[in-house]
Formats: structure tokens, C-alpha cells, sequence
């Protein structure tokens, strides 16, 4: 099983590199882009785990230690 | 005084920390491994240093709260042993829990390494009471990722409970509310991002880092 975790700031977060990023984007003439948010994506397999119960164990990964709750939130994908 | 300063791979300000506690207070410093699974007896305190521990990978300080070590400074804060976490030590503090909040990028988006104005906002605590009658002090920062924030009910309950130490004279790295250095609401765990280990000797431009460390001599 491949597991992907996609980690972003929380909305209300200030993300600063997303605000570098979108101005970056605005001085090439995309002009229509808003609300950039730069993440970081996870990807892993795991063995040995029935998937009914891979997201559950994945999400105590990301409350212990993928994620910083306090910012940050995240999304789980399996395939 | 005796006092123990954390080791994690990729700190930076280890010595500098030895060097500065053990001149300003006569201390005898013990440097501790990340890996150390037990810390030496008797500590009056313990210093997580500045520094890139583990790289900053995933997020700063995300690994080094983790290490094994850090189970035992988290028994020891929870024993009332005194805990100063500065800079990287501050976002392991916060990574660990042992302090609410975490540390975002500068809203600049620069590293910020200059001598900043402090306010002194308690005067009161086990780390600030050297500082006599002075209100504000002067230490050095040098940081990338030192934007305080907490949620609107977590930075209501830090103002509340007056956790607030330090607040920044002039705010370089968009740290909400200012807020420089907060303590736990136990009193014995301090985390700040200006270094008290950059700034205890007049040759650095401040001493003022000296009398916080100093001000632990009244409570070892």
C-alpha cells in the first residue's frame, strides 16, 4: 500500500512563501492567481496493515509527528 | 548552580550556551547527547541550544522534541526543574508541547540577525529577576523561522495567564503579539528566540543575557 500525505498551513496561517510565490507568479503576468499555498507531500509504503485500519495509523503519524496541528492540517491519500 | 545543555545533532550554539552559563554564573555545565536516556543528577537547569537540530528537516524542531532525551527534560520540567529553551530550543519547546504556540517564517521572509530591544513584560519570573528595576534589555537574535503564533483562544490564554517574558521593542520577524520569549504556566520552562548566549559579555555588544541566567542562581 502507498500512502501520500499532503501537509499544509492551516487557512488563517500566514504563509509567507505562498504570498512570495503568488507575487512571483502576478510579476510573470498571471494576474488571475490567488490564495497560493505552498505544501509538502509525504509519500510512503506501508506493510503489514489491513488498509481499513492504514488511515486511522496514518493519522496518528501525522498527530505525532508529520504535522504540527497547531499550524498545520493535513489530507491522507491510499492507493 | 549545576546546569546541563542539550546536544542534538545540527545544534549550533551548544559551547556558546556552556560558555555563557558557565561565566555568568559559575555554573558547571554538562553537555547531554539527543540519544542520552537519562540526564546527570541534580540539575538546577537545563538549556536546549540555538541551532539546526536534525537539519530543520520536516519542520524546525519537529525531530529533535522526539529525541530521547527530551522524554527526560519533560520529566524534569514536570519536577520544576528550570527549562530555557533558546531560538531552535525555543520551536523544540513548542514541538515538545512543554510550551503552547509554534514558530512560523518570518513574515519577511529573511534571516533576521541583529541586536534587538527587549521589553521585559515580567520582571518576576526565575529567569528575569536579575534584571532588577530594568524594563527592557538588549540581546541578540538570528533567525528564519521566529514569527510566534498561536490560535485566537491559545494567545488569549498566554495573555491571560501573563506568559508573556519578552516582547519585541520593534517586532523583526512578525511574532504575534510581539511576543519574543513566554514561559509555562508552572513558571520553570522559558523559551525564547533572542540569544541570552550571543549577548552576556560587554565584548558582544550586550551583557543583558548574563542576568538571566544569573537570576536562576536565587532558585538552584
Amino acid at each position: 500500500m502507498r500512502a501520500r500525505v499532503h501537509v499544509f498551513l492551516k487557512p488563517g496561517v500566514l504563509d509567507v512563501q505562498g504570498k512570495a510565490v503568488e507575487n512571483a507568479l502576478h510579476g510573470l503576468g498571471w494576474s488571475g492567481v490567488s490564495d497560493v499555498r505552498v505544501g509538502k507531500t509525504l509519500e510512503f509504503d506501508l506493510a503489514g496493515i489491513d488498509p481499513a485500519a492504514a488511515e486511522p495509523e496514518i493519522r496518528r503519524m501525522c498527530e505525532t509527528l508529520l504535522a504540527n496541528t497547531v499550524i498545520e492540517g493535513y489530507r491522507i491519500e491510499l492507493s | 548552580m549545576k546546569a546541563a545543555v542539550v546536544v542534538f545533532p545540527g545544534s549550533n550554539c551548544d559551547r556558546d550556551c556552556k560558555v555563557a552559563v558557565e561565566r555568568s554564573t559559575g555554573a558547571s555545565v554538562d553537555m547531554v547527547w539527543h540519544a542520552e536516556t537519562a540526564l546527570p543528577a541534580g540539575l538546577d537547569l537545563i538549556v536546549l541550544p540555538g541551532g539546526f537540530s536534525y537539519g530543520d528537516y520536516l519542520r524546525c524542531g519537529a525531530m529533535a522534541a522526539l529525541s530521547p532525551v527530551m522524554a527526560e527534560v519533560t520529566r524534569a520540567a514536570g519536577r520544576g526543574v528550570a527549562v530555557v529553551g533558546i531560538c531552535n530550543g525555543f520551536q523544540v519547546l513548542c514541538e515538545a508541547g512543554l510550551l503552547p504556540g509554534a514558530l512560523l517564517r518570518n513574515a519577511a521572509l529573511k534571516y533576521v540577525c541583529k541586536p534587538v530591544e527587549l521589553d521585559i513584560v515580567r520582571p518576576d519570573t526565575r529567569f528575569t529577576r536579575a534584571f532588577g528595576a530594568r524594563r527592557s534589555a538588549v540581546m541578540t537574535v538570528g533567525n528564519g523561522e521566529g514569527a510566534f503564533f498561536a490560535d485566537a483562544d491559545t494567545l488569549s490564554r498566554i495573555e491571560g495567564e501573563d506568559q508573556v517574558v519578552f516582547r519585541y521593542a520593534d517586532n523583526p520577524n512578525g511574532s504575534l503579539n510581539d511576543i519574543a520569549g513566554l514561559i509555562n504556566a508552572g513558571g520553570n520552562v522559558l523559551g525564547l528566540m533572542p540569544h541570552p548566549d550571543r549577548s552576556f559579555e560587554p565584548e558582544l555588544g550586550s551583557a543583558d543575557g548574563a542576568l538571566l541566567f544569573r537570576s536562576l542562581l536565587e532558585t538552584a
